[in-house]
């Protein structure tokens, strides 16, 4: 059976799928992923699937999987290159991917996830200031 | 119903004989039917050239308009109805300028005075020839008018779909006429491939130039959002105008968390602010790290 390959870049997991997906070889890839993220400690994933042509409900469905499970594991998913037939189809069909990111590029996907990122730490930081305000306030 | 060998020597003979004054008559008719709208020399050449087209016809033997004899004379009624559709005369009008040869049979036959049954037997048959090849024009014409029509559906489908670069990262789709599914269809796939190949994160939908939204546009427009979110643009629809949403109220359609703007100033305004904020976002995160 065929393997995806999941290469770490950075701070980022880019996993190019250049093979058809099969169901066992999508269940695989889910698998994988979940393996390197805990043993990479990335925090982003970036599934290209520019190559692909059909994307079915159960590849669609393991997207999704795949998106819930590297949040778990603090880590954000986005889902680039995808085909104009391609989505043109999966809107047909009434599949929407909801909880799935999506990006044009994989140029465009990783300036999403260093958005995110930043955004997720300014937050923190956000909430650091209150916490600090709130204790000045309150001495 | 064809006809007998005897009947169409007979009526090669008559067409024959008596060819100038059937073919002044026939003109005559057709005249007064077209009120001017050929003039009198073009339709008396027209004419001059169905009237051999019968009589050579007739004189090879063709008792049907399927037979091959009636080759050359199929050939001159499409012809005919093709630059008669083309020109814009109506259907009748086409028809008629065939079934004018009937009253110009009339006045030839009745010519010598002796109308007998033989004659009138005669008559009807060569006008049932006569119907058949006015049928024959009128199929012709409506399919001159089909081709016509799907020729121009094509070249409006090429003609109003742009898709056009607004700014660096945006582009626009001006609607333009109303939105059919094949048409819909046309402009999802355009704007999609326009994201995939200049690479733009954001898309507007322009729908100032649409006369009117009911269930099915919205449909359409929203499966074109839904697909390019799928891709990873977001899409924003602009240039509603005031009775359109109106309309879309009133129909309960929902456009969700879509962005909806009243001008493509507004779009553009929005696209470039959003823009700008994520650039700014990650400005920031540079600089702090």
């Amino acid at each position: 059976m065929e393997r995806v390959p999941v290469l770490k870049i950075g701070d980022i997991l880019l996993v190019s799928i250049q093979i058809d997906m099969e169901d066992q070889t999508a269940l695989q890839l889910q698998e994988d992923l979940a393996d390197r993220i805990v043993e990479t400690g990335c925090h982003g994933v970036i599934i290209d699937i520019s190559a692909l042509d059909i994307v079915d409900s159960f590849v669609g469905r393991t997207l999704a999987t795949i998106a819930s499970i590297s949040r778990v594991l603090d880590a954000e998913t986005v889902v680039v290159g995808m085909r104009p037939a391609v989505a043109i189809t999966l809107v047909e069909l009434g599949l929407s991917l909801p909880g799935i990111r999506t990006a044009l590029n994989v140029e465009l996907g990783m300036a999403l996830l260093a958005r995110e990122r930043d955004f997720e730490f300014k937050d923190i930081d956000d909430d650091e200031d209150d916490a600090d305000e709130a204790v000045v306030a309150a001495s | 119903m064809a006809l007998s060998t005897d009947e169409v020597g007979r009526f090669a003979g008559l067409l024959e004989s008596n060819g100038d004054a059937l073919t002044t008559a026939w003109t005559d008719a057709v005249a007064t039917l077209l009120r001017g709208r050929l003039s009198h020399a073009e339709l008396h050449r027209q004419i001059a050239e169905l009237q051999k087209g019968f009589q050579s016809a007739l004189a090879g033997g063709a008792g049907d308009l399927e037979a091959d004899a009636a080759g050359e004379l199929r050939g001159l009624l499409s012809e005919l109805s093709n630059t008669r559709a083309r020109q814009g005369f109506s259907a009748t009008e086409t028809a008629v300028s065939i079934f004018a040869l009937k009253e110009a049979m009339l006045t030839v036959l009745g010519q010598d005075g002796d109308i007998n049954a033989t004659t009138l037997r005669d008559y009807v048959s060569f006008s049932a020839f006569v119907d058949r090849a006015g049928l024959f024009t009128f199929d012709s014409y409506v399919r001159a008018r089909e081709e016509l029509i799907s020729d121009q559906a094509e070249q409006l489908l090429e003609l109003s779909t742009p898709v056009v670069k607004l700014w660096e990262g945006v582009v626009a789709v001006p609607l333009v006429g109303t939105l059919d599914s094949a048409r819909a269809q046309v402009v999802m796939e355009r704007l999609l491939q326009t994201l995939v190949d200049t690479g733009s994160p954001y898309a507007i939908i322009d729908i100032t130039g649409v006369p009117a939204v009911d269930t099915q546009v919205a449909q359409h427009i929203l499966k074109t959002v839904v697909a390019a979110r799928l891709m990873g643009a977001d899409c924003i629809i602009s240039g509603i105008r005031p009775q359109i949403a109106q309309t879309i109220v009133a129909l309960g359609i929902e456009f969700g968390d879509i962005a909806t703007k009243a001008s493509l100033a507004d779009a553009l305004r929005h696209v470039l602010r959003k823009a700008d904020v994520n650039a700014g976002r990650r400005g920031a995160g540079r600089r702090e790290s």
